[in-house]
């Protein structure tokens, strides 16, 4: 699948999920080292539309066919839209973790939070 | 030496000296001496082959199989006709030995088989997804049971009577760790009588047919439990499904059930399988191993043990279930016997089993001194009551060589002295006959015996 | 093995309208109207859709899918964890007498002595084996076991008033061990281990309390490595009041040598189908019987089989079903068991005996410390080197993470060439804490030459390997069929045949 690659624009929790800010709004996702280390992505079933999720907090499972993964949220907030394409073709977490393969959109209760989260050279040298 | 190791005076010494010790026992030297055995196991044996199976084989003699007497016993495992070529495929190597399939490209026989056992008991149960196997009946209810617990999380079972009194004890084992009640539906007039169902129920479990050997209205039963939010789990006896409506057509969320019946021996209990098939949206919750359908590297058809995340040996402790080792080859025997039968023949042989059922009915129920219990429709068992103690009835029969049924009184105690009576194709008109008449008479005798004494005893 | 195209057709496939198998014995009845006797609105208005096919259609399709399959006794499996040991055909004709065979299980017990007594018997072996007295037979396979003996270990603690919460288990645990901890409604916590492989006594100590319920362990460990430790590991847990629990799965080793019982376990459960021979059949059956400690033994599954004396004038004893035991757990199931898997397993102790069942765990353990030594003088454990330097006991494990590094083949590319080979490949990625784990257990049913021939195609398969790192990436080549795509078949699960 993908080079490893850790966009620049994007904030790092270090179980491995990324979030992009934008405003009050964040995507969520998986790093590329998180979908490597889980191999081909077979099943992913995000919580309801209007569900919380809490930061630091699991709020789903990811799986491969040899591993099951918590998803954790980098930032707390209410889920307003969850990605529909993973239902029919989970394997776009590998393919493009940061575009396509996006989990979920959050309205976030405490933008603050994101000065918690890691950069992504810190990040990567965390990988280390 | 014995018969099963080669480790030869001249293999030892080399061994050793590969390993770099004198002695074997050096390679145990890390056990606490105080821990090693100073002396040997208080077991004798180390017979020759011809002993052991003399042995083995005055064991046998022992036991009054149904070869020696003429079987009325039921009560969830059935003598049934198996057939040859069961045995002939079953105890081949390739299918006897090999362990479960986690190298699918060098399993591929096992595999198949397995999704070929999944789809007969999918047509047999009207439910989509059916697992691989599962150890036996009352187990496969308790592992519904937990499906249901974590799907809804409530708090309670309802449980029919009419579910195998082993069923339900083992169901309520089970709850008992999880902190869920279990309590009973009754039986009216052999049928269940649901009685209000609220939201903390998690599931209603109900058989068919149930252990009374009454075919019971499904439909009703699953709606009132849907209406409640609670999943149905129907137990069932796999061969009259061919005739009766299917679980999954009723509304049943989960259909289990013990497979013995299809091609599986009596063995005294075991090992025969368990069945468990569940609705789309509980697939990924179901336990055990799961064949799928997929390619190979060149596009050729192959097979795989698939949804593996379910199981323990991924998920660990958010398995669906701790099974590992389950029954692949009494499933095995299963689906070559549904193959056997085949469409039309299964058919065949359970609208013959209602028709040897019905006249066995009729015979017992003209009997004086025994009633029918119920007159609910049944497939292949019924019950009878006997206005004498039915324990001393069946000896009296059984010392004429004939086993004419259960005794129901010890788990319903409600309904002492009477007596379950199963039947198989193996039942023909003579040994039906010979029943009825081996009944009557130690019916009319205990009758006799009572007036002449006065008293029970 | 076969790779015809034709043998990728189902039962299903085969099947044509009008043919047939079985025939109907005849049916003398008087027949009424089936109307009359089950109404239609309970019926069915489709058969299931079951194949339609002849015997010789059957016995080609089956046997045909049966050589497409590698077994035991064809080759060698040196499965760890597994107990891959040959099982004796004289059970298969022992197994299959009528009086075994065609028993009922409701029989009276009267009628059924042979069967208790044996059961009796075999409870008695397993008892003097496991070096605890009591044995239920009930559990059906080594998780069912588990099962049961969490549920003794609550049993027992809720007798004595109390509610503990927890159950601990190492990190090397089979899955098995924390599955069934959840089942049991209890919470799995994880007790580390040493760099000697050793649980870490440190962390056992910081996380036992009055709220664990029970340790569960198997010595050997998962590792193969004995837990020297063991007493104390008792000390403590008993210390706080918690159960320990035996996982029997790795007996192979110390059978005859030293037992569970007098190292402190509370209680032990067997797998049938390991030490004890009864073929694997691609996934079961199995048997997973226990044995408990006096002060376990009033909870034990009801019924138990018991041998009652007669009073005075000298009968036979006589073997029953006790179902009066006010504090069992109840059933795991239903009748007494996998009396199948009994016989086969009460015949192998007899044919082994005390001496026999020693020689057993001997030569598994001679056996895998050779086939230890015989990989490293083979070159094998520069790549692939053990994963702790210490005597090891039936099995071993390697770890592949110097071969992934150098080679750039992992140790799945590594198991799957090995099927090339005709072997089938060791245990891969288990234990966890393992990198690129390769657990082996050769048993003590094989030769010195099958040993040396396994040690000798490793060496072949990393030789060839370092020339071409693709033929181990794309194998394996000769199998009935190559690689599958996995991923697909849990994306969209296709788990029955459309019809």
């Amino acid at each position: 699948m993908a080079d490893p690659s850790y966009p620049e624009d994007l904030m790092y929790h270090a179980e491995h999920d990324w979030a992009r800010v934008d405003g009050d709004t964040a995507t969520f996702g998986i790093t590329w080292f998180a979908q490597d280390s889980l191999g081909e992505v077979v099943f992913f079933e995000a919580p309801e539309v209007g569900a919380t999720v809490a930061k630091d907090q699991p709020y789903a499972e990811i799986e491969s066919v040899k591993a099951v993964s918590d998803v954790i949220a980098p930032m707390s907030g209410e889920i307003v839209e969850i990605n529909e394409v993973l239902s029919e073709s989970p394997e776009t977490v590998n393919e493009d973790p940061y575009g396509d393969g996006w989990l979920v959109r959050v309205r976030l209760s405490d933008p603050s939070e994101r000065e918690s989260l890691m950069d992504a050279a810190e990040y990567q040298a965390s990988l280390s | 030496m014995t018969t099963y190791t080669s480790v030869t005076d001249s293999d030892l010494r080399e061994m050793l000296a590969e390993i770099g010790v004198g002695s074997v026992q050096e390679l145990f030297s890390e056990i606490p001496a105080n821990l090693r055995l100073r002396r040997s196991l208080a077991l004798d044996g180390g017979l020759s082959e011809q002993e052991v199976f003399e042995e083995l084989r005055a064991l046998a003699a022992a036991n009054v199989s149904t070869e020696q007497e003429l079987s009325f016993l039921g009560a969830g495992m059935y003598d049934h006709y198996v057939p040859a070529l069961i045995d002939s495929i079953i105890l081949r190597s390739e299918f006897l030995t090999p362990y479960t399939p986690y190298q699918p490209e060098i399993s591929q026989g096992g595999l198949q088989a397995m999704f070929e056992y999944q789809t007969a008991i999918s047509e047999l149960t009207g439910l989509p997804v059916s697992n691989a196997s599962v150890y036996e009946g009352p187990s496969a209810v308790g592992a519904a049971g937990y499906v249901a617990k974590l799907d809804n999380g409530r708090g309670r079972f309802v449980v029919s009577r009419g579910v195998h009194p082993h069923s339900r004890e083992t169901l309520a084992t089970l709850a008992h760790g999880w902190g869920m009640g279990v309590e009973d539906a009754p039986l009216v007039k052999g049928a269940t009588e649901l009685g209000a169902l609220d939201h903390t129920v998690s599931a209603v479990v109900v058989q068919q047919p149930n252990f009374l050997g009454a075919v019971e209205d499904l439909e009703p039963i699953a709606r009132a439990a849907h209406e409640a939010g609670a999943l149905v789990i129907c137990a069932c006896d796999p061969l009259p499904l061919a005739v009766l409506k299917s679980p999954g057509e009723c509304g049943a969320d989960i259909a289990v059930g013990e497979g013995q019946t299809l091609g599986n021996r009596l063995d005294f209990g075991g090992p025969s399988f368990g069945f468990f098939a569940a609705t789309e949206a509980l697939m990924r919750r179901v336990p055990g191993r799961i064949a799928g359908e997929t390619r190979d590297a060149d596009g050729r058809r192959g097979f795989v043990l698939t949804l593996q995340t379910r199981e323990q040996h991924i998920r660990r402790e958010r398995a669906t279930s701790n099974i590992c080792t389950a029954q692949a080859l009494n499933a095995l025997a299963g689906v070559i016997y549904l193959s056997w039968l085949g469409r039309v023949g299964i058919v065949e042989l359970v609208e013959s089993m209602i028709q040897r059922t019905a006249y066995t009915r009729e015979r017992l129920a003209a009997i004086d001194g025994v009633t029918l219990l119920h007159d609910q429709p049944v497939v292949r068992e019924f019950a009878v009551t006997l206005d004498v103690p039915a324990q001393r009835v069946i000896d009296r029969c059984r010392a004429q060589g004939v086993n004419p049924g259960y005794a129901l009184g010890r788990e319903y105690p409600e309904l002492a002295d009477a007596l379950l009576i199963a039947i198989t194709e193996q039942r023909t008109r003579a040994d039906i006959d010979r029943l009825a008449a081996t009944l009557a008479a130690a019916v009319a005798a205990e009758r006799r015996q009572f007036a002449e004494t006065g008293a029970r005893t | 093995m076969i790779r015809a195209a034709d043998d990728e057709l189902t039962i299903f496939e085969r099947s044509k309208p009008g043919r047939r198998a079985f025939s109907p014995p005849k049916l003398d009845v008087p027949q009424r109207p089936l109307d009359e006797l089950l109404p239609s609105a309970l019926r069915r208005t489709e058969p299931p859709r079951l194949p339609e096919v002849s015997e010789p259609e059957i016995v080609r399709h089956f046997n045909r899918l049966s050589k497409r399959n590698f077994d035991l006794d064809t080759g060698f499996y040196p499965l760890g964890s597994c107990t891959m040991k040959h099982n004796p055909k004289l059970h298969e004709r022992i197994a299959a007498l009528p009086g075994h065979a065609k028993l009922h299980p409701l029989q009276d017990p009267s009628r059924a002595q042979g069967a208790l007594e044996l059961m009796w018997r075999l409870q008695g072996a397993l008892a003097e084996i496991a070096g605890l007295p009591h044995v239920s037979l009930q559990p059906s396979a080594g998780s069912h076991g588990e099962l049961a003996g969490v549920l003794l270990t609550r049993a027992f603690h809720e007798d004595r008033g109390e509610h503990r919460t927890k159950v601990l288990t190492p990190d090397t645990a089979h899955g098995t061990n924390p599955a069934t901890v959840t089942m049991a409604g209890y919470e799995v916590v994880k007790v580390g281990t040493d760099a000697a492989g050793n649980v870490d006594l440190k962390d056992l100590r910081a996380k036992a309390s009055d709220e664990v319920a029970c340790l569960m362990l198997t010595n050997p460990s998962t590792l193969g490595l004995f837990e020297t430790g063991i007493e104390e590991i008792a000390e403590i847990v008993h210390g706080v009041g918690a159960t320990l629990y035996y996982d029997g799965a790795n007996l192979n080793a110390i059978m005859g040598i030293c037992r569970p019982g007098d190292m402190g376990f509370d209680i032990v459960h067997f797998n049938l189908h390991k030490s004890f021979t009864q073929p694997h059949g691609g996934g079961g059956p199995g048997a997973g019987p226990i044995a408990v400690s006096d002060r376990i033994e009033p909870f034990l599954p009801r019924p138990q089989v018991v041998r009652r004396e007669h009073p005075g004038n000298g009968a036979e004893p006589y073997y029953d079903l006790d179902y009066d035991r006010p504090k069992s757990i109840g059933r795991l199931r239903g009748f007494q068991g996998n009396y199948g898997v009994f016989v086969r397993s009460y015949a192998y102790i007899r044919s082994l005996g005390a001496a026999g069942l020693r020689e057993v765990s001997e030569v598994a353990v001679l056996n895998a410390n050779y086939l230890l030594a015989r990989l490293r003088s083979a070159g094998v454990l520069e790549y692939l080197p053990a994963a702790h330097e210490r005597l090891c006991m039936h099995e071993f494990v390697l770890t592949g993470s110097p071969m992934k590094r150098e080679l750039q083949i992992k140790t799945l590319d590594l198991a799957k060439r090995l099927l090339d080979y005709g072997v089938h490949p060791p245990t891969v990625y288990f234990p966890l804490i393992v990198d690129e784990a390769l657990l082996i257990e050769p048993t003590e049913t094989e030769t010195k030459e099958t040993l040396d021939r396994f040690a000798d195609t490793v060496a072949e398969i990393l030789r060839e390997a370092r020339e071409d790192p693709e033929v181990a990436r794309n194998a394996p080549y000769t199998t009935p069929v190559r690689r599958l795509d996995e991923a697909a078949a849990a994306r969209h699960p296709v788990v029955r045949q459309p019809l």
